[in-house]
């Protein structure tokens, strides 16, 4: 392998061993700052009326929402996706990365693994909630019955959804519960409070560290990884063949899978960035989250903001190139110049256009800039699937059925309450769970690190 | 031998059990179970944890396992003719005052729940109209419909109230006034030998006819020109060329339902018929008449006399002044003698005696028009009313009996009226239904809702129909001919008058006879007389109307609601209207040149006469024209009527003791109020997509399949990758003509009565989520002035490769081996999957509970209400989507009946609703299976095309292209 000095050491300030477990455990055995308590009431608030606005849905009806005849899935699928995509980051960034051999990973992927099982806990509520007899909900699950009995319909797409999902939330959370299992254990060790012990003691497993169970982790990290990448992949194709799979003009589009994937990992990325941001300034971990962490993904933003613009060039070209009446009309009169335009060009700006300002080596390395981008991609790609949703439903084959759809406070009260979800399951996080992988820090300590002993640089074997 | 067991001894002996405990005994005893297993055991956790668990369940199951008991009682000597579960079916008539029809009332255990077009010896071939199907849910409508007599508004007894009346009448016949009877048209000929009995009973008395939307200018007219008061039956069958000003016949003007059935047999290209007929519109408002219509022509009102002063002379004799239009139009005329109809709906004399002078010269009288059978529908002449006004307030009538009118809504100047009716001594009122009259009537006598009546009908001459009860009186109601003969004190009831009198007028005293037409309906007499000969009136002293500066108002009735009557049926009020797609509302229309002149903007709002209206831009409305519809504006009929628009008859008054449609000279404002609209269709353009396929006639000649080309090319590149369906028995399909469709909208309410369909209100509709499982996509196209109008009824298609099918994660929704698209509706979950995969967009979601929902005040939300529900249709519960069925329940139905009377089913024994009740027949229901019927030679028509066939969707619901006849001209 090659030593270079380019890429620069990715944990900074002089750290051993010893120091890692002391810096990364301290906010677990620290009081809360405020601003984490203040964060945390906005975040139960935003639950709360999330609360209420799901009663009321469950207990009124859909009609409480802004759907119609003809726009049959709103706000709750846009969110849906939404979250699923973001819920994508944690585990790509493991995997891929982990593939990739990228050293850089490591003080980031527990945080996105934590964010990603979150995010799929928020998108979970909506497939849920938007059904109309949600207390029937589990006529969905293929179980022997009396009924017949009666099977699922194994070529609906939204049971692959179900299926697809559930799979995904089951592994992404094993895998990060289970490469949490050394940290638990180094927390057990170190703490002086009982309570801790015990908690923590029951999270560790009973871990010792012993090579037998250093073995045993690593074989089970590679089989959970290597499900969980073929999950990374699967997980967003599906979603979008509730899409791809139906005949609505600017749904039907073979293009889908491999644009929703890309897209679900460029708004993933986009929230690690804006999360680790966060977590950088708010515990000072910059010698844990370098500047050259956040260039590494604002690079990968730019790729991948490359790349969707390149989709959604794609799909309006192929609209035009088919010479489909219908799809012509979705994608450059209903979508580019008509009454969708706005949100059109939001997603277009946000998504391809804004992510290109990465190309300065100044914006990269400005921690505001890079803020305010990440959270504008997170934007564009919300926009990006109401373009898809609402558009295409809104404006389909019949012009007697063109309509127009705009959400009440219960659809938003519902996506309120999510972000309300998603912010305390953070924060909850950031408490009482080591926010990065103090074993595979450790790890890559004696590889790239500033180390004052010899005063260089240690890069890459 | 099985063995025995047995739980005690009294069981084992076959005694009855020694002490017989009801429910609270059973709790209480279990409560002592729970005391013995407590006393004398000391308190171990063990026990503790046992009787915990113990009163638990105890408490889980006495409050859980006590369900309601609902009593179901058996009748002790069933009926012979009720079966549960089999409807019956009763012949009757429909007649709402202006439009009749013969109708057969499905009645389920004992319960009227739908009405059917008669289409024995019927000139409506089983059509209706979509009044006639709503008027089953009036029967229902428990706020509306009175339900006992009363007396100054408080409740008192048939007895006190006839010997009051009785009291009166005789006072005022004493003291040498006048009792009058205002009623609208009776065409029942048994109740006109009535009134005529009570006017001998009571010297003096005097009947008058009274009707908001009269034909007044017509009679007079006729009277003078043929001698006749009555208007001619119009032949449209045998008319070649129609020349209809401002009638809308397919829709409101006389008898729609009949002449749609007799104008789709002239658009008729099925069966290789080769003609069409020529339909010329001059109209002010856009109609469902006129965008039938080849060539339409916006005019003012104030323009119809000029028009058809030009039109008379240009018949008369060849060049004359008139413009080419006409000219042309009267040489069309000409060419057709005998084979034309010419039609006004205007109220003028003089319009009607121009129209009159027409038809004598294009020779029509007796061949178009009719005199032997005539309609007997309308009779009333509008200064008879007025007349009968200044009696009253001259005191010479001193008695007033009301009888299904109400003026107090529907006569322009309501002061005057509600100063008038305050003046007799005895008002009484016969209606069945509460109104803006009945608070300024001292007695009431209730009449009964028509399906509990007996009667009998002459809507033409020689065409008599029989009615008879389909319910018992639901409420304390009389029936008004039973009351008028209480009061000329005869014992004898209705009935007995009504068959003594067919018996001896009718029937020559043949008693079978009377069963027979009782259990048809319909009895058709011939009447031969030779027709009337025409008196030439002088025609040319009718003046040129002056063009007036100014705006015109004009007045119309809505398909739904008519003239009003009906405004408190929830069914009505959704209805979208088929032209403006708008319901819950009337609205000034107005063009969108006008709007823009006016700054008028759709949302915003007119004031008229100091009226608030809003504002519809309605393309196709003649410049400087406004039009609103009556029937809307309702203060005292019921929750739904009330507060529904406003009410438009008092902006335009009487003129020579003639009711006026327009008024000249009208200065509407733009006022600075708002106001929203319901409208169910959003988009008004086919945006150049091949939706509606039409063509012309002469294009249709060349080749058959024009304008409709694609479909073969599409039919022929038509590959799949899956395996085809095969279906071994019955594939049932629906074809529906373009051509014959007329946009009636009776299919809606049919559908809507059937198959248990919600009504969701305003604010819902504006929200689009109208439950209606059919609807009428209207589109424009062409010049916004007087655009081309296409109707397209549309339902679920019921695609062999139906989209909605393959995406229900659960498989609530999938095919049948029938090539039905089915909905099990306990199986749905609602994720609306199908609904957005839908390309026809026709499936509905139950957002709310609609059924017993205080949110959804309608017929749905009491007991009596839902009395009309179709008990072999699920009403949906929230959740779950619904659409059409192609009314599976009457497929299955009739396929029982065949079976059990071990025979083939026959082409066009299943009707779904909205087949049966179309007036035009444009809607044909088959099996696509058997080469032999009618559905599989439409669906081998080259007219035939399939909605969005491109898609491969493969509907099993096709439509025949639309054949316009506008290049002959």
């Amino acid at each position: 392998m090659y030593k270079t000095e380019v890429r620069g050491p990715l944990i900074l300030g002089d750290k051993n061993y010893h120091q890692i477990s002391t810096d990364i455990i301290a906010p677990i055995n620290q009081p809360v700052p405020l601003w984490w308590k203040v964060a945390f009431g906005i975040s139960n608030l935003a639950l709360l009326f999330g609360l209420v606005a799901i009663y009321q849905t469950v207990s009124v009806g859909i009609g409480t929402w802004g759907v119609n005849n003809s726009v049959g899935w709103a706000w709750e699928i846009i969110n849906f996706v939404w979250w699923i995509g973001i819920g994508h980051a944690g585990t790509a960034f493991s995997i891929f990365l982990l593939v990739l051999r990228q050293k850089w990973r490591t003080s980031i992927n527990r945080a996105a693994e934590a964010m990603t099982v979150v995010a799929v806990m928020c998108a979970a509520i909506f497939p849920a909630l938007h059904m109309g007899r949600v207390w029937l909900a589990f006529y969905i699950f293929p179980y022997p019955n009396t009924r017949g009995p009666l099977w699922v319909n194994y070529n609906s797409p939204l049971f692959w959804d179900f299926i697809a999902i559930s799979a995904y939330l089951l592994i992404s959370a094993s895998f990060w519960y289970f490469g949490m299992v050394p940290d638990f254990a180094t927390i057990r060790d170190r703490t002086t409070s009982k309570i801790k012990k015990a908690v923590y003691g029951f999270f560790a497993f009973g871990w010792v560290g012993t090579s037998r169970e250093w073995l045993r982790f690593e074989a089970l990290s590679y089989v959970l990884g290597g499900i969980a990448a073929v999950l990374v992949v699967s997980v967003h194709s599906i979603v979008s063949t509730d899409f791809a799979v139906s005949v609505i003009p600017g749904w039907h589009t073979t293009v889908f899978p491999p644009y929703f994937v890309v897209g679900a990992i460029f708004s993933g990325f986009a929230m690690v960035m804006t999360l680790m941001i966060i977590i950088r300034k708010m515990y000072k971990f910059q010698d844990y989250v370098t500047s050259s962490h956040l260039n590494a993904i604002a690079k990968i933003l730019i790729f991948i903001s490359l790349i969707m613009g390149t989709a959604y060039a794609t799909e309006a070209f192929i609209a035009w190139y088919s010479g489909n009446r219908y799809e012509i009309f979705t994608f450059f009169y209903n979508r580019a110049t008509g009454d969708y335009s706005i949100e059109y060009w939001t997603m277009i700006i946000c998504n391809a256009i804004v992510p290109q300002l990465f190309w300065f080596k100044k914006i990269r390395k400005n921690l505001t800039a890079a803020f305010i981008i990440s959270i504008i991609i997170n934007i564009g790609m919300w926009f990006e699937r109401y373009n898809i949703i609402i558009t295409s439903l809104a404006k389909d084959f019949l012009p007697s059925s063109w309509v127009t759809y705009s959400p009440t406070w219960v659809e938003i009260g519902v996506f309120v309450g999510t972000l309300g979800l998603f912010g305390a399951g953070v924060l909850l996080f950031f408490k009482f769970i080591p926010m990065m992988a103090i074993s595979e820090l450790k790890g890559i300590l004696k590889v790239t690190s500033y180390n004052t002993n010899d005063k260089k640089h240690i890069s890459h074997e | 031998m099985e063995k025995k067991y047995w739980k005690s001894l009294e069981e084992l002996n076959n005694q009855p059990p020694t002490e017989k405990g009801d429910n609270n005994t059973h709790q209480s005893g279990l409560l002592e179970i729970m005391n013995d297993e407590i006393a004398g055991k000391t308190t171990s956790r063990r026990n503790f944890l046992k009787i915990c668990g113990y009163g638990f369940a105890t408490a889980a199951i006495a409050s859980s396992c006590e369900n309601p008991v609902k009593k179901a009682i058996p009748y002790l000597n069933k009926p012979e003719e009720v079966t549960p579960g089999m409807a019956n079916h009763y012949a009757s008539s429909y007649f709402d005052g202006s439009e009749f029809s013969p109708i057969v009332v499905k009645v389920r255990d004992g319960r009227p729940i739908k009405i059917e077009g008669n289409d024995i010896e019927s000139l409506t071939n089983g059509g209706t109209s979509a009044r006639a199907q709503a008027s089953i849910l009036s029967l229902y409508d428990g706020e509306a419909r009175l339900k006992t007599p009363t007396r100054d508004g408080k409740a008192t007894s048939y007895s006190a109230l006839d010997e009051a009346v009785v009291q009166k009448l005789t006072n005022i016949s004493e003291a040498g006034k006048a009792t009058a009877l205002l009623t609208p048209p009776i065409i029942s000929p048994s109740t006109r030998q009535l009134i005529n009995e009570f006017i001998d009973a009571y010297p003096g008395s005097t009947h008058v006819v009274y009707e908001p939307v009269s034909y007044s200018g017509m009679l007079e007219a006729n009277k003078m020109s043929f001698g006749k008061t009555v208007i001619p039956d119009y032949k449209f069958d045998r008319a070649e060329v129609i020349v209809s000003f401002g009638a809308d016949f397919l829709g409101t003007w006389l008898s729609p339902a009949e002449f749609a059935a007799a104008y789709a047999k002239t658009r008729d290209l099925t069966g290789n018929q080769k003609k069409l007929s020529y339909h010329v519109q001059f109209e002010t408002g856009l109609s469902i008449t006129g965008s039938k219509a080849d060539k339409r022509i916006p005019i003012k009102p104030s323009e119809e006399i000029n028009l058809l002063r030009a039109l008379d002379a240009a018949l008369a004799q060849q060049g004359s002044e008139a413009p080419a239009e006409i000219q042309s139009l009267a040489h069309i005329l000409r060419q057709n003698k005998g084979k034309s109809i010419v039609v006004s709906a205007s109220n003028d004399v003089h319009a009607q005696l121009l129209v009159n002078h027409i038809n004598h010269q294009l020779e029509n009288i007796g061949q178009t028009l009719d005199f032997n059978s005539a309609f007997l529908t309308h009779q009333c002449i509008d200064a008879e009313f007025e007349n009968l006004l200044s009696r009253i307030d001259s005191g010479e009538v001193n008695g007033l009996i009301l009888w299904g009118v109400n003026p107090v809504y529907d006569y322009p100047d309501t002061a005057r009226i509600v100063a008038t009716l305050q003046k007799p001594e005895l008002t009484v009122s016969l209606s069945s239904t509460t109104d803006e009259t009945l608070a300024f009537m001292k007695y009431c006598s209730p009449g009964h809702h028509y399906l509990e009546s007996w009667g009998d009908a002459e809507y033409k001459q020689g065409y008599l129909t029989l009615a008879q009860p389909a319910i018992r009186n639901i409420y304390s109601t009389r029936q008004p001919q039973d009351s008028l003969l209480k009061w000329m004190g005869k014992e004898e009831d209705y009935y007995t008058f009504l068959k003594n009198y067919w018996l001896t007028h009718i029937l020559n005293g043949n008693e079978a006879d009377w069963t027979t037409t009782l259990q048809k309906g319909v009895l058709l007499k011939s009447v031969s007389e030779s027709q009337p000969s025409f008196q030439a009136t002088d025609t040319s002293s009718i003046q040129e109307v002056p063009a007036t500066g100014g705006y015109e108002l004009v007045l119309y009735e809505t398909i739904a609601l008519g003239n009003g009557q009906y405004a408190n049926n929830p069914w009505l009020m959704e209805l979208p209207d088929p032209i403006s797609k708008v319901c819950w509302d009337n609205f000034a229309a107005i063009s969108p040149a006008t709007a823009s002149k006016l700054g008028a903007v759709a949302g915003g709002m007119l004031n008229i006469k100091e009226v608030d209206i809003p504002v519809l831009i309605q393309p196709g409305q003649a410049e400087d024209t406004i039009s609103i519809a009556v029937g809307f504006g309702h203060t005292a009929m019921g929750k739904v009527a009330n507060s529904v628009g406003k009410n438009a008859y008092p902006l335009i008054g009487v003129l020579n003791g003639s009711r006026q449609r327009y008024v000249t000279g009208i200065t509407p404002v733009v006022s600075k109020a708002t106001y929203a609209l319901a409208s169910t269709q959003m988009h008004h353009s086919m945006e150049g997509r091949p939706i509606v396929r039409e063509t012309t006639l002469k294009e249709y000649l060349v080749s058959n399949d024009a304008g409709n080309e694609m479909h073969k090319e599409i039919e022929e590149k038509n590959i799949t990758l899956y395996k085809e369906i095969k279906f071994e028995g019955h594939h049932w399909g629906m074809a529906i003509d373009l051509n014959k469709c007329t946009g009636c909208s009776t299919c809606v309410i049919s559908c809507q009565a059937e198959n248990n369909v919600p009504v969701v209100g305003k604010e819902e509709v504006m929200k689009y989520r109208i439950m209606q499982w059919m609807r009428i996509d209207r589109y424009y196209s062409g010049d916004e002035k007087n655009p081309e109008v296409v109707f397209q009824p549309l339902m679920c298609q019921h695609c062999d490769n139906a989209p909605c099918e393959n995406v229900c994660p659960v498989s609530a929704t999938n095919h049948s081996a029938e090539g039905l698209n089915q909905i099990a509706y306990n199986r749905c979950v609602g994720t609306k999957y199908c609904i957005n995969n839908c390309p026809y967009k026709v499936r509905r979601f139950n957002w709310f509970r609609y059924a017993t929902n205080n949110e959804f005040d309608y017929n749905m939300n009491s007991d009596l209400g839902r009395m009309v529900l179709n008990p072999d249709v699920t009403v949906r519960e929230r959740g779950v989507v619904e659409k059409c069925s192609l009314c599976v329940q009457r497929i299955q139905e009739k396929k029982l009946l065949a079976k059990n009377e071990n025979r083939l089913l026959q082409d066009g024994e299943i009707q779904p609703a909205c087949a049966q009740g179309c007036p035009s027949g444009a809607i044909i229901f088959g099996d696509l299976a058997d080469p032999e019927s009618r559905i599989s030679k439409l669906f081998k028509d080259p007219r035939n095309y399939h909605l969005l066939e491109d898609l491969h969707t493969l509907p099993s619901v096709g439509y025949l292209t639309l054949v316009k006849n506008s290049n002959e001209a």
